[in-house]
Order: structure tokens, then C-alpha cells, then sequence
């Protein structure tokens, strides 16, 4: 139950104002959900490089001396950024999975929030603002985008609980909506080698597509299916390295506006999301349709 | 009709003494409040609200005939349950525009959302643009004209009044519909439980130019519409309709 | 001399018994499933499984009739500026016009009226009858919206935006054509004798995200005045709570299983939802968990029959409760003076519950006028005032043994149970232990 929103943009000379521009729509839809908040920000890497976003409730003992040892441990150069109780470590996307297992080992009450070539994850409990403040979205650069800001139903309201939800390389997942069969599905996921860090139904959701699209589906039928295997109410708005896709059940009752420019594609809960970006009075404004998929790549 | 009448005379006369509430300096309960609190014979009949931004509950609850405009987007429940003013949305509107209106108008330039007149009694609600799902959702008695298309579940449950789309109708038109009648001039995806085409007859064909004509809609013929209403055969239980539900 | 095998007793099936069987001929027979008003019957662990400790040596208890126990409750201090206060921590429930008379919802104006309280609309508008002899109305906001108004909206005292209800959380409220009058049918705006179903879910809002925007509306639209109620079944009470604080309410009404509805399937009101006993605590701990408890009241009901019953779900930590059901025992509903009547509609006194055929001998559930002659507004409001009397008098008895001078200063700590599923569901130790299941060891 919640706000979302989401802007992939087409003109690169937006680029540097992404985390502005996403941040601000967040804000605007604090009143959606006061529990947490979350974005993910596709940026830039250099050239065979990935990132890995680490967060721990104790950053100033897990974040000390981290990136020397990971990369003792990978036998490859780790540069990190700490930003409150985030960090983005970046090394050779060939060994991402091995550094991945390294921090686990190393710092075992440190969480992995996303793992990918160009994805960045930061939530945290508490208000948008907030979230956006303590992690400086705004200065941050990139292609899209997506936030969610969260009125927790059924599960914790815990930074792991808050949102995007991220399950398999670049790609993370928001929700609005409440999914009736997420249990039942959780269990067939996890006897399928899937891992959940969650009890929260949006955790599920993304796996489901990760699933997936680790079988060889590409985004667009991955959330075709997902409108057969899901149950429940849900809106979801989805990133991948190049794509961005969103899709609602076939009731479609939870709240969804987009608006398209030659400049971008944005997705807002509510209106009041959109009412500020440049040129939207100009916009192509719709609501999704139920049960259709929308998605976009670069 | 003598109320809206009155609104448009003393609109005429005050053109220049239009209050203008600014949504981005004063807040929402001042501007509800000081529409609540307008009396019968005040200057401030026509009012402006500027920079709406989406907010919610924009001149809800408003009973006097006062002429309001609404220059931008507004959120969810705009005009909600008005009675006797006149409200148009010079932009597009949120969830449940003009929900439970009992009289008056209420016209939305742009785009409505879902819900829009859900369980509206009375008035006239035109969009002038597209309505989105569930548009008059359990209407009880309201007049909607959409110039655009509407989305899906439009007219569910709808219990009396008029819908009338000149555009296209989304899927489950009307779905288990009461007596509602809906016009329709473009395509129906597909009809909902128990809604059926219905033949125009010359009552209803005066019926709708009397919506049109309400409306200022002059490019529309009646005799171009459609009419659909209730097959009336789930408004007892019988065990062989289970299917349809 | 010839031998005879014994025979063997006759044995019936305990899961075949002979409910289940008729139950079965009847579908069969039918086509339809079993509707019937009313609330669960099936037995439930419930109040009566728990025990007031009392004062003795170490608690001293307050005098009666002499030290004063108070017993006013004030609801709607979070954001309206008219709070509404209640003499007595007993309101009754939404009823509607049309599932119950026009006499039966004056009697319970009336009734709540004398007793310095609170009555309720239902899902079928507000009718002049019930506003001009209610003190203190609560107008509900229900799925239907039928006869919703802003009028009406504005002289309620409080709103209570009713997202379900005890004996159906998650299902629509149903009237069937025998009920739907000339006069019901107005006010609803369908067409006579039809089967009406009502809607389960709001048509302009869902979730509580967009609960708390309407919450907004509704409050701007009364000028912040009226105290906001949000009413849920007992489903998943520590959530539905939770999120009904966070979405703005002032006061939440809890209703357990055994609450009553005018109509609807018999598999809805006897296999969905949770006990009243079992809702209290979760509600309560998700208002101290966010901080809320007394700020935001929680109103309870379902089941509540007498003082004791009050006492113990205030013992628990809600800060009033509602009665439907017991209300309408009180005006006359299944009095054993109709019986005759009752067996002639293949029912006896104590057991009527077919409330949608419109066709009670006491004249409460209908709306046949020769019927409803029976119910003498004026003499039923006076015996529900008196029975509303009587129970705050109990309550008040047990809270000053206990040695309160106010109702709502009773705890879980006054309390023991005398079953293991009593002290699980409701926190409280099994009499005569320190044990509570689930929380401490034995």
C-alpha cells in the first residue's frame, strides 16, 4: 500500500538531474506511505565494471576497511562510496558474484540490497524526505529510475521491508497493491533455489520475475505471466539495466498515472507526482490499462 | 434549473470580483472552509483556484450555487458531493471527481480517473476528455457525458441516471447494471453480467439530446448512440445464473 | 431356543450429524445456498472463559452506590473538534432501515437516547424516524452509499466509514426482495422487490493508502468537526487496526464473529472471521505498538451480552463497546411470547434467525407494516434503556471490586481464564498460573 514512481528518460541531457527529479516526485506522494522509502537509480559504471549496494545497521564497523578486503578476497580493485548506512562498492562485473559471497562471509549483518551493472539501491525507514536527504538522491546521476514510499500492511516496517526490492542482477521491483497467493508462491520459488530475506509479498513479486527471467523470458513476458501466476491487487513498476516496465492486475484498482514526452516516460501513483516535470502540461497522460503491459528499453 | 440560472447571472455581473484562492499559499481547509462558509447573496460567487498540483479534496462538500474554476490537476475527490455550484477543472482530474454529487455541474477539461461520479444522485458531470475505469460506479441518479472514451467496469452496479460515452466503452460494460441507462456512440469492448443492448426508442432519443444539449455538446447526433441497460435477469437469485458471477 | 445376534444401537455420525444432513437436503433440494441473519453460533472460546480476580488483602475494592466508578467515555479526541461523549461504555451498532423497521429504529434511538448514548445508521441511509430520537447518531459510510448525503453527513455526530463487519469481513451485505418496500426501495434508489446485494468493497477507494484520502474528503467536507470511525470485522485485527490508525482514523470499531448481519450465507457468518475474544488483544497491542492506545478509542463488539462481558473487553483494553444483536433481544426479537408464530415459520423462540424473509412475529426485522405495529417505539426504547442500565451497572459493580473509580482503569492484570484457548487468545494466565500460552513457560 503505497506511492510510487518511476521515470526512465529518453534525452540524455537530463541524465544529471535524475535523482533531482525522481526524489521530488517521491516527495510529493509522503502522504501514500509514511513507513519507509526506497530508490533505485540505474547510473554509469565504467567499462566492465558493477556495483553492489551494501547496507548495515551498524555502517561505521561494517563499512571500516570493507572495499581492501573484498577485494584481498576477490584478488581485484574495489572502490567504495559510503553514504550513511549504504555502501556502493564497485569492481569487475566478473567478479561480482564472488564479492558478493565475500561480504556475506566478512560481514555477516551487512544485507546485499542489489547487485548489477548500473543499479544503485537505497531505502530506509522513515519519510521520503528523509531518505532522499541522508543519501543526497538529488545530486545522483543516471538513465531511469523508480521510488516507492510505503504503508506497511501485513509485514515489518524494517529497511529490509521497504522498497524497491531487488532479486536478480539490475533489477528491482515496487508495488502497490496487496497479493493474495504471495505464500503459496514463495514456497514454489524457494523450492526452485530462490532466496528471500523478506516475509513481505512485493519481496515475492520480484523474485517471481527474476525466476523468470533467469529461464530465458525477456521483461515484457515475464509480467505477462506474472498476470497468471499472481493473485491480488497489485500495480508494479519494474527496472532492468536498460528497461523499465510496469503492469496492473486485471481489476487494476490501486492508483497509476503515466505521462510520455519526447523527453521521458514517468509513472506516478497520482498526478501530483507528475505535476512538476518539465513540459508534462504537453504530456501524453494515460492510466494504464488492466491486465497490459507497458515496458520500455534503451 | 433556477439555481444554475441564478450562478450564471451573478457570475456575469461579478466577472472581476472572482476570489482567487492560491493552493500553493493558503491551504486546502481555508479554501473549503471559506466555500463552506460563503452565504446566499455574498460578492464572491465566482472563485478561482490556482495551483492546484493534484491536491485532494479540492471544493468538496460546496452547497451554494457559487461558479468555482479550477486552473490545473487535481487529485482524488474533487467536487466531491457538490450540490448546486458549478465546478469546471481547467486540467485533468484524480480519482472519484464529483463522487456522491447530489446537483449542480461539475466539468473536467482534461482526463478523469477512475471512479469518476461513482454513486452521484444528482447534477451533471462532463468530461471532456477520457474517463478511466469504473466511471459512474454505482451511480444513483447523476447525468455523465464523456466526450472521450471510458475504461473498464464503467457502470458497474450503476442503480439510475444517464451515462454517455462518445467515444469508446472499455470492457464489462455496465456489469450487473440496475436502471441506469447508458448511450454509447463508438465501440464496446465487451458488456458485463446482465447488460444488454437496448432498442432507442423516440423517448430516448429525447432523452439523450436533452444530456447533449446540457452538456454544450453540438457535434454529437442521438441518433448515432447506442443504448444499453439491464436484461433484468439477476435481479432475483435463480441458481442457473450462477455462471455469471 | 433360537439366538438372536444383539443388535447394535443405532449410531449417528458425528460429522454427519443431523444439522449437516439437513443442511444437505436442502441444497439439494434448493438450488441456494442457506442465507440467514444474525451472527455465528457455532460455540466460540468467549468471555465467559474468562474471570475478574477481585480485590482482597492486597487491593482494596471501592464501595457501591457510595464511591463513585466512573464510566464516561469520550471518542474522537485525536482530530475532531467535537469529540462525542458517552455516559456509558456501550454504544449500539449500525442497524439498517430496511433490515430492521421503522418502530425497531426509533425504539433504538429512543433506548440510547435515555441512556446518554450513541446509535448508528446502517447500509440503507439515515431516516428521520432515527435522527429526531437519537441524541447522539453515528452515520455510516458503507460500500453501497445508499442514501448517502452530505446533508445527513453533517447533522451525524460521528462518521464510521465501515469497511466490514464481524459475521462477514470481506463480503457485501445482502436484502432480499421480501424487505425491499416502496420506502426501502427509494431510499436505495432500486427498484422494488429485487434481490439486493451490496457491494464488499468501497466503489471510489481501495487499500489504505487511498483510505486515508478519504478519510481527508469526508473530514473537509464536515468542516473537521465529526469524529471519524472505521469499522472492521475481526479478520486480521492487529493489521486492520494498525492501518486504520495510519490512515487517519479518530476511533476504531472492532467486530468479532459473533456479531450479527441482517442477511447473508450461513458458511460466511459460521467459517469467516475470528472470535471476538481473539481480535481484542492484537488491536490493542497494534494501538500501544504505534503509540495510540486511548488516543485513538477502539470500540468492540460481537457477542457482548451483559456487565461482564463490557468489563472484561474493557479489562482488555478497549475503551467501549457496541451491542446489535443483545439490542434487539432487549426490544422484543425472538421473545418466547411469539412462539406460536415462530413455530409456525418451522422456527422456535431463541433460534429465529431467517431476519431477510421480513416475516418476524416480534415486528423488528421486517418491514410489513401489519408486523411492525408490534413494536411500540416508546415501551421498547424504555426496555433497552433499561437493559443498557443494566449492564453499565454490572460492569460498574465488577470495576469497583476490582477497586476502580473508573471502568476503563480495569487491565489484563484483573483478569485470569479458565480455559488454555481463553488465556492464549486474550493474553491473560490461566486461573490459578502464571502461565499465558504462547508467552511464558508453564
Amino acid at each position: 500500500m503505497c506511492g510510487i514512481v518511476g521515470l526512465f528518460l529518453k534525452d540524455k541531457s537530463l541524465e544529471p538531474q535524475l535523482g533531482a527529479m525522481l526524489s521530488e516526485m517521491l516527495v510529493l506522494l509522503t502522504d501514500r506511505g509514511p513507513d519507509s522509502a526506497g530508490i533505485a537509480i540505474y547510473g554509469s559504471s565504467a567499462a566492465g565494471h558493477g556495483k553492489i549496494t551494501v547496507q548495515s545497521p551498524s555502517p561505521e564497523a561494517d563499512f571500516a576497511g570493507l572495499d581492501s578486503e573484498v577485494a584481498k578476497e576477490i584478488g581485484a580493485p574495489v572502490a567504495m562510496t559510503v553514504k550513511s548506512t549504504h555502501a556502493v562498492l564497485e569492481l569487475p562485473a566478473d567478479k561480482l558474484e564472488a564479492a558478493r559471497e565475500a561480504i556475506s562471509t566478512l560481514r555477516p549483518d551487512a544485507r546485499v540490497m542489489g547487485v548489477g551493472e548500473s543499479i544503485e539501491i537505497y531505502k530506509e525507514v522513515g519519510l521520503p524526505e528523509e531518505v532522499a536527504r541522508r543519501f543526497d538522491v538529488s545530486g545522483m546521476s543516471g538513465s531511469h529510475g523508480i521510488g516507492h514510499t510505503r504503508m506497511a500492511t501485513e509485514s515489518a516496517v524494517t529497511t529490509m521491508g521497504a522498497h524497491p526490492f531487488s532479486t536478480g542482477p539490475d533489477q528491482c521491483l515496487v508495488h502497490n497493491g496487496s497479493l493474495s497467493n504471495h505464500n503459496n508462491m514463495r514456497r514454489k520459488l524457494r523450492r526452485e533455489g530462490m532466496k528471500f530475506e523478506t516475509e513481505n509479498d512485493t519481496e515475492v513479486a520480484a523474485a517471481y520475475l527474476s525466476h523468470q527471467i533467469a529461464t530465458g523470458k525477456g521483461l515484457g513476458e515475464a509480467l505477462e505471466s506474472s498476470l497468471n501466476d499472481l493473485d491480488g491487487f497489485f500495480t508494479f513498476v519494474v527496472g532492468t539495466k536498460n528497461g523499465f516496465g510496469v503492469v496492473r492486475d486485471p481489476i487494476a484498482c490501486k492508483p497509476a498515472v503515466m505521462a510520455e514526452t519526447d523527453q521521458y516516460v514517468a509513472f506516478g501513483s497520482e498526478y501530483r507526482a507528475l505535476a512538476n516535470l518539465p513540459g508534462v502540461e504537453q504530456a501524453r497522460v494515460w492510466e494504464p490499462e488492466p491486465s497490459t503491459v507497458y515496458f520500455w528499453e534503451h | 434549473m433556477a439555481t444554475s440560472n441564478l450562478a450564471k447571472a451573478v457570475t456575469h455581473e461579478d466577472q472581476h470580483a472572482a476570489k482567487v484562492f492560491d493552493l500553493s499559499k493558503t491551504t486546502l481547509r481555508e479554501l473549503n472552509q471559506a466555500l463552506h462558509d460563503a452565504s446566499e447573496g455574498s460578492n464572491h460567487t465566482n472563485w478561482e483556484i490556482i495551483n492546484p498540483k493534484g491536491s485532494h479534496a479540492v471544493a468538496v462538500g460546496v452547497e451554494l450555487p457559487l461558479q468555482i474554476d479550477v486552473r490545473g490537476s487535481v487529485g482524488y475527490y474533487c467536487a466531491g458531493m457538490n450540490q448546486n455550484s458549478t465546478i469546471t477543472v481547467h486540467g485533468s482530474a484524480g480519482p472519484g471527481v464529483a463522487e456522491n454529487m447530489m446537483s449542480g455541474t461539475v466539468v473536467v477539461k482534461g482526463d478523469a480517473s477512475q471512479y469518476a461520479g461513482a454513486t452521484g444522485r444528482g447534477g451533471l458531470l462532463v468530461i471532456e476528455g477520457n474517463a478511466s475505469s469504473r466511471c459512474g460506479i454505482s451511480m444513483k441518479g447523476i447525468d455523465i457525458v464523456v466526450r472521450g472514451n471510458v475504461g473498464h467496469m464503467s457502470a458497474f452496479m450503476a442503480q439510475s441516471g444517464n451515462l454517455v460515452i462518445m467515444g469508446d466503452a472499455g470492457d464489462a460494460l455496465g456489469d450487473s447494471i440496475y436502471e441506469a441507462r447508458l448511450f454509447v456512440r463508438g465501440s464496446v469492448k465487451s458488456l458485463g453480467a446482465d447488460c444488454i443492448e437496448k432498442e432507442m426508442r423516440p423517448e430516448h432519443i429525447e432523452i439523450l439530446q436533452g444530456l447533449l444539449d446540457r452538456a454544450g455538446v453540438t457535434d454529437a447526433k442521438p441518433q448515432d448512440f447506442k443504448r444499453y441497460g439491464s436484461a433484468r435477469t439477476l435481479y432475483n437469485f435463480n441458481i442457473d445464473n450462477a455462471d455469471a458471477y | 431356543m433360537t439366538y438372536h445376534n444383539p443388535p447394535t444401537t443405532p449410531r449417528k455420525s458425528a460429522t454427519f450429524d443431523d444439522y449437516a444432513m439437513s443442511e444437505i437436503r436442502r441444497a439439494a433440494a434448493t438450488g441456494i445456498y442457506d442465507i440467514r441473519g444474525s451472527g455465528a453460533k457455532r460455540r466460540v472460546p468467549h468471555f465467559d472463559d474468562l474471570l475478574f480476580l477481585g480485590a482482597s488483602i492486597s487491593r482494596y475494592a471501592l464501595e457501591g452506590y457510595r464511591e463513585r466508578c466512573d464510566t464516561t467515555v469520550v471518542l474522537g479526541t485525536r482530530f475532531a473538534k467535537k469529540p462525542i461523549e458517552l455516559k456509558i461504555p456501550i454504544t449500539v451498532a449500525g442497524m439498517s432501515f430496511g433490515s430492521l423497521s421503522g418502530p425497531a429504529k426509533e425504539a433504538l434511538g429512543r433506548g440510547a437516547t435515555l441512556s446518554g448514548t450513541s446509535t448508528t445508521t446502517g447500509d440503507g441511509g439515515m431516516t428521520e424516524e432515527e435522527r429526531g430520537h437519537s441524541e447522539k447518531l453515528v452515520y455510516q459510510v458503507l460500500p453501497s452509499r445508499y442514501g448517502m448525503n452530505p446533508r445527513d453527513l453533517r447533522r451525524a455526530d460521528a462518521i464510521e466509514v465501515v469497511v466490514g463487519q464481524g459475521a462477514k469481513p470481506g463480503g457485501g451485505g445482502m436484502l432480499l426482495g421480501q424487505k425491499i418496500s416502496d420506502r426501502v426501495a427509494e431510499m436505495r434508489t432500486l427498484p422494488k422487490g429485487i434481490d439486493q446485494r451490496s457491494a464488499c468493497r468501497h466503489p471510489d477507494w481501495t487499500g489504505p493508502d487511498d483510505l486515508e484520502i478519504k478519510i481527508l474528503e469526508i473530514r473537509e467536507i464536515t468542516d473537521w468537526e465529526k469524529p471519524i470511525y472505521v469499522k472492521v470485522g475481526g479478520a486480521r485485527p492487529y493489521y486492520d487496526t494498525a492501518l486504520a490508525v495510519k490512515a487517519g482514523a479518530d476511533v476504531v470499531v472492532l467486530d468479532g464473529m459473533q456479531g450479527g448481519t441482517a442477511a447473508t450465507q450461513e458458511v460466511f457468518i459460521e467459517h469467516v472471521g475470528q472470535p471476538t475474544l481473539a481480535c481484542i488483544r492484537p488491536a490493542v497491542q497494534a494501538l500501544q505498538d504505534l503509540g495510540m492506545h486511548r488516543k485513538v478509542q477502539l470500540i468492540v463488539s460481537g457477542g457482548i451480552r451483559n456487565g461482564a462481558d463490557v468489563a472484561k473487553a474493557l479489562a482488555l483494553g478497549a475503551d467501549a463497546v457496541s451491542v446489535g444483536t443483545a439490542a434487539l433481544i432487549a426490544l422484543g426479537d425472538n421473545d418466547p411470547r411469539w412462539e406460536e408464530e415462530y413455530q409456525k415459520l418451522g422456527s422456535t423462540a431463541g433460534a429465529y434467525d431467517d431476519w431477510h424473509e421480513g416475516k418476524d412475529p416480534a415486528g423488528i426485522t421486517t418491514q410489513d407494516s401489519e408486523l411492525m405495529k408490534r413494536v411500540d417505539p416508546v415501551a421498547a426504547g424504555r426496555r433497552l434503556a433499561n437493559y443498557l442500565k443494566v449492564m453499565t451497572l454490572e460492569a460498574q459493580t465488577i470495576a469497583r471490586a476490582c477497586g476502580k473509580n473508573h471502568v476503563h482503569n480495569l487491565e489484563p492484570e484483573d483478569l485470569c481464564a479458565l480455559t488454555i484457548e481463553a488465556a492464549a487468545m486474550s493474553g491473560v494466565p490461566l486461573a490459578g498460573t502464571n502461565w499465558v500460552p504462547g508467552k511464558s513457560a508453564f
